[in-house]
């Protein structure tokens, strides 16, 4: 298999193949702790530090394990790299890895990183693969932050509230008070108001992506007479 | 109805127009009882709507003026402006009816292609979000007051301008302070609070009773059936005598059917013709199941009273109790349903 150029792999991890906008892998985090932006780009972080580990290892590995054991080793290595980043949170931001709870652990399950391993890292060499994973866990940390930053503000009326968590005393002054006396809106803090937010997002991207054909479509030379096919189907407007 | 027997069949906004006349006798009963609140909320409502049904019809691209003249988006904005507390801030009736006519409406394709009934979600929404102002907002019925609150002290309640009402105009549902203090007294002992008055609950008997004749006259016009109705308040009193019968114990038959939300639920809300079931064997069974979960939610859950909750996990059947319970076409044989045996 041929080694995609790395331009077409920083914009399948960032958006034409963004894991929690278009493949929707790895909800359960998505959903259960992007309440603030501080909880999101934790996670966000130890995610992308697995994903980008894990990539890494099953690419170096690619060549001496067996086709029918590669799940298990896949997950082996996934639940190592796991394990490392929690050990880690709890030495640098043990706060922060109180807040998530179980969603650290629970990265294993994060179909996103089992499914980069098995559908790019057993296929690819090193580099490829390094940077496949690093893209893929930006692409996917970007979504936690910008929905965690979403429903942050929709719910408290704030941004990067308690950044101290993860970046250490001097971030305490960080807290954007954007509305102040807000009316705390409970929706946008409980699950529904994620799901409703991560399909706005989903939404936005669709947009954008119609955007851009349509330009494209108006700017490349139309297409020869002949060749169109009559659409019978389609909205009425 | 068949061929013979076809006469012109009312538009859409006839239907609505309908509606939203059965519904007067019930906002004047609001009105009288529990005081202009009701008026301004309808009216904010109202206007709230339309200027939302206007700007997402333009933004999809629809004819903004012929769907504006269906008038569907006046009867949402009415059901909610009955439902919410009538001393709500402005902003959660906002809320309520831009998520209505905007997520549960429009995101689902517009009138006719809405799952959810769009007045019940915006309810919902505002129910979650902000549970302080959507309790502690309800009017102390006027008899009870001294010197009740004009019209002008309750719109600068409601918008926030020339401070608020005393606290004594506001309060919890007659059906919350049932629930909560039964645990604690007797049922006489209870039900000498004033609140509670001769019947039922001081206003709200009436209320239910107002939106009652306009339910019937809407049956009388053929623009609902009877079946939900029927079905939805006889499920909610069996269950009541069946799991309540000590009103020692428990919010009585009499209180869960005359006061709360009851009636304005039975015929203008859960007989909402998008996101009810479609045939009358559908529909009986729709209208049992909210009353089997508005009992229950009311009787076992956090919530006093469940309208919102108890339709829109109905709306999630719908396409269930349809599949089931398609009519047989005449001369055709009984289709085979479910999985295979």
């Amino acid at each position: 298999m041929a080694t995609a150029p790395a331009n077409e792999i920083t914009r399948n991890g960032l958006w034409t193949n963004n894991p929690a906008l278009v493949q929707l892998l790895g909800l359960c985090p998505l959903l259960a702790v992007t309440g603030t932006v501080v909880n999101a780009l934790g996670l966000g972080l130890a995610t992308l530090l697995v994903l980008l580990g894990s990539n890494i290892s099953v690419s170096l590995i690619r060549h001496y394990v067996a086709e029918s054991v590669r799940l298990p080793a896949f997950v082996m290595i996934i639940a190592s790299f796991v394990t490392c980043t929690e050990l880690l949170m709890q030495a640098f931001a043990y706060e922060l890895y109180q807040i998530l709870g179980i969603f650290i652990p629970l990265i294993v399950t994060n179909c996103a990183i089992l499914g980069r391993a098995d559908a790019f890292a057993s296929k690819n060499p090193v580099a490829p693969a390094a940077l496949d994973g690093l893209m893929m866990g930006l692409g996917f940390m970007a979504v936690l932050v910008l929905l965690g930053g979403m429903r942050e503000l929709i719910g408290q009326g704030t941004l990067f509230t308690n950044m101290h968590l993860l970046f250490g005393e001097m971030a305490r002054g960080w807290e954007w008070v954007v509305f102040p006396d807000y009316n705390d809106m409970l929706l946008a803090v409980l699950p529904p108001g994620a799901f409703i937010g991560l399909g706005l997002l989903i939404a936005l991207k669709n947009l954008i992506d119609a955007r851009i054909e349509k330009h494209r479509a108006a700017t490349s030379p139309a297409t020869e007479a002949g060749s169109k096919r009559v659409r019978v189907t389609g909205n009425i407007s | 109805m068949t061929s013979p027997h076809t006469h012109a069949s009312p538009s859409t906004s006839r239907v609505m127009q309908w509606v939203v006349a059965a519904t007067l006798p019930g906002l004047v009963a609001l009105i009288s009882f529990f005081g202009w609140g009701y008026l301004i909320n309808v009216l904010w409502c109202v206007l709230v709507a339309v200027v939302t049904e206007a700007a997402i019809l333009r933004l999809r691209k629809r004819p903004v003026g012929f769907f504006l003249r269906d008038w569907s988006a006046v009867v949402t904005a009415l059901l909610l402006g009955l439902a919410l507390p009538p001393f709500a801030p402005w902003w959660v009736s906002l809320i309520a009816v831009v998520s209505a006519i905007v997520v549960a409406k429009h995101l689902y394709g517009g009138l006719g292609s809405n799952t959810f009934n769009p007045a019940m979600v915006g309810y919902a929404v505002v129910l979650i979000s902000f549970p302080v102002a959507m309790t502690t907002n309800w009017a102390t019925p006027l008899e009870l007051l001294d010197s009740p609150p004009g019209f002008i002290a309750t719109l600068g309640h409601i918008f926030g301008f020339a401070g608020t009402v005393p606290d004594a105009f506001t309060g919890a549902t007659p059906l919350d302070i049932y629930k909560n203090e039964i645990r604690a007294e007797l049922a006489t002992t209870l039900r000498e609070q004033p609140v509670f008055g001769d019947f039922v609950a001081l206003g709200w008997e009436w209320v239910n009773l107002a939106f009652l004749g306009g339910g019937l006259f809407l049956i009388w016009k053929r623009i609902i059936t009877w079946h939900i109705p029927l079905s939805f308040l006889a499920s909610l009193a069996l269950m009541s005598l069946l799991f309540g019968h000590d009103p020692d114990q428990a919010v009585p038959v009499q209180m869960h059917l005359l006061a709360g939300a009851t009636m304005l639920c039975a015929f203008f809300i859960a007989t909402d013709p998008v996101s009810a079931a479609t045939s009358n064997r559908g529909k009986l069974w729709y209208g049992a199941g909210i009353g089997v979960l508005l009992y229950i939610i009311r009787a076992w859950g956090a919530y006093p009273d469940a309208v919102a909750f108890a339709v829109l996990l109905m709306n999630f059947t719908v396409p269930f109790i349809d599949y089931y319970t398609q009519p047989r076409t005449y001369g055709h044989s009984k289709p085979k349903r479910g999985l295979p045996s």
